[in-house]
């Protein structure tokens, strides 16, 4: 168990395009929750730092506490040891649900967030289309979720995470309800919208190839409680598809990083 | 760019094809959904004529033979106009305040644990509470007839109208709840935007219950209270039945089930437009 927190991970390498300014860092965090069966350690000194502009995808099995991360930095929890420090940055959440709510159309939706931030009513409809046209959502304003498809709810929640004008957007398995054929589609989308607005992503996926194929960066966590036990910088050489032999390689080898680990629970 | 095209392609493929709003189609739902209702009414006149020919308790129980005709009588007589309008104006005051009363205790208890350790069960208590076992209390509390009525229809419908209330808050999905915290929203905002609006199905049904108690309050008290003032159904009924007019008793009682079927059509038709509107409809349900 020791030995794999002791690994030497190799220095991620700055991503062309990016800043080496920290936008996101965790410092030895550590999360436990009481539950009846005693404590339960979600998270153990995890560090991490993720730069401006940086794509950082982070994969792991059940249990690698990723979701209690994500809540960490978007403010929802406090870690019970260590920091975490997104520095002055606005922090987006988007869910493995769109959770968009029903009673509203997709446009309002929208606004609902620009309103929450305090966006003057007479700026909102103007942001409202305009970011629906990011989404790639135009004439579809007056739809309420019910009436959409599943790619075009989550491609809704994303254009409401970009109405909280985030620096830092963290997203949750936001493609993970998704049928391959859409997914393809929304990786490409995300990394369009992503490197327009340079936005800074903490992307969490169960999917290598998925990790593989979009990040500057990927981090391996080992389950229960979650640690850092690899990483794995990814060099842009150019446009990359979930079906590029440099992906597929990338993922064959974060395969067997986390077959490893689950083994590690076999027994 | 080709991704854009895919995807503009894939929208459209998932969307389906928009729905028809043909008149021959709407005529076919409208028939649909009223044949079963002409049905129920055709089988209850059979019955009925099918007792009174029996001759079942007949200085009672009158045929439809009778009853119609009388019931169209009073249709075109004022008396019954004037009934109609000085219970439903007590209907509307008494189910306002109700309506006031209960949002404010459920809004309150809903927001407040130690208030809802306190009332939650008295609320639900209450709401099993027959409204006619408060009369002697109020009558006595209040010695004046009409008040007397609104406030046992406060006790039964308030409790209903807040417990609803409460179920609404207390079934806000917590995914939504953190879909709004992220976007900010906060103490009231976060009730302004998020919770009531996802209350609303569960209100709507403790609203619709609250005024099945309120009515149900009101007719009682009609019958028991003695008011100053203009008659209303309530008292209407009572004379003829003191009066032996068992026709014009039945008639009443079938004023008293048409009035409250109509609200309840109303009151399941606000509910349905709701649960539509948030794709909680089996859109091939008829109605």
């Amino acid at each position: 168990m020791t030995l794999r927190a002791n690994e030497l991970t190799p220095p991620a390498v700055t991503p062309p395009g990016a800043s080496a300014a920290p936008a996101v860092r965790l410092t030895e965090v550590s999360k436990a929750y009481r539950t009846s069966g005693g404590e339960l350690l979600a998270l153990d000194r995890v560090s991490l730092t993720v730069r401006d502009g940086e794509f950082a995808c982070i994969i792991g099995a059940s249990g690698c506490g990723k979701s209690t991360l994500l809540n960490l930095v978007a403010g929802l929890d406090k870690p019970t040891s260590g920091q975490v420090d997104t520095g002055e940055r606005r922090v987006g959440l988007m869910f493995q649900e769109p959770a968009l709510f029903p009673w509203l159309t997709a446009g309002r939706n929208v606004e609902l967030a620009l309103r929450a931030r305090g966006v003057p009513k007479a700026e909102r409809r103007e942001k409202v289309a305009e970011l629906l046209e990011v989404v790639r959502l135009t004439g579809f304003a007056d739809k309420r979720p019910h009436e959409l498809s599943g790619g075009m709810r989550q491609r809704v929640a994303l254009a409401r995470a970009l109405a909280q004008d985030a620096d830092v957007l963290l997203m949750d398995e936001p493609f993970g309800a998704l049928d391959a054929m859409t997914r393809d589609m929304l990786h490409d989308e995300i990394e369009r919208i992503c490197a327009d607005r340079t936005l800074t992503v903490l992307f969490v996926t169960h999917n290598v190839r998925e990790a593989a194929r979009l990040g500057d960066r990927v981090v391996v966590l080992s389950s229960r409680p979650g640690r850092v036990i690899a990483e794995y910088p990814v060099p842009r050489l150019g446009p990359r598809r979930i079906d590029s032999p440099e992906v597929a390689k990338l993922a064959a080898e974060l395969t067997d990083r986390l077959r490893e680990e689950m083994g590690r629970h076999g027994n | 760019m080709a991704t854009d095209q895919a995807l503009y392609g894939l929208d459209n493929l998932e969307l389906g094809p928009a729905h028809d709003r043909d008149p021959a189609r709407l005529a076919r739902k409208a028939w649909a959904a009223s044949w079963p209702k002409l049905l129920a009414i055709a089988l209850v006149l059979l019955i009925w004529q099918i007792v009174h020919v029996t001759g079942w308790k007949h200085f009672v129980l009158k045929g439809p033979g009778t009853v119609l005709p009388d019931l169209w009588q009073m249709v075109r007589h004022e008396q019954l106009w004037a009934a109609i309008g000085v219970t439903m104006q007590r209907a509307l005051i008494g189910y306002l305040v109700a309506l006031l009363v209960g949002s404010a205790i459920g809004l309150l208890v809903a927001r407040i644990p130690p208030l809802r350790a306190a009332l939650g069960s008295i609320i639900t208590g209450l709401q099993t509470m027959p409204s006619i076992a408060w009369y002697p209390f109020a009558i006595i509390l209040f010695t004046q007839g009409e008040a007397a009525i609104v406030f046992v229809m406060i006790m039964g419908a308030a409790p209903s109208i807040a417990n609803g209330l409460i179920t609404g808050v207390d079934y806000t999905p917590p995914l939504l709840l953190r879909a709004g915290r992220t976007m900010g929203l906060r103490g009231l905002n976060l009730y302004r935007y998020l919770v009531l609006p996802a209350s609303l199905p569960a209100y709507v049904a403790g609203l619709k219950q609250g005024w099945a108690f309120a009515w149900r309050s009101l007719m009682a008290g009609e019958l028991v209270v003695s008011i100053v003032g203009p008659p209303g159904l309530g008292v209407l009924l009572n004379s003829n039945q003191n009066d032996l007019d068992f026709a014009g008793a039945t008639s009443i009682i079938i004023v008293i089930l048409i009035i409250g079927i109509v609200v309840d059509m109303l009151f399941t038709k606000a509910d349905r437009a709701l649960r539509r509107r948030r794709g909680l409809l089996d859109p091939s349900a008829t109605g």
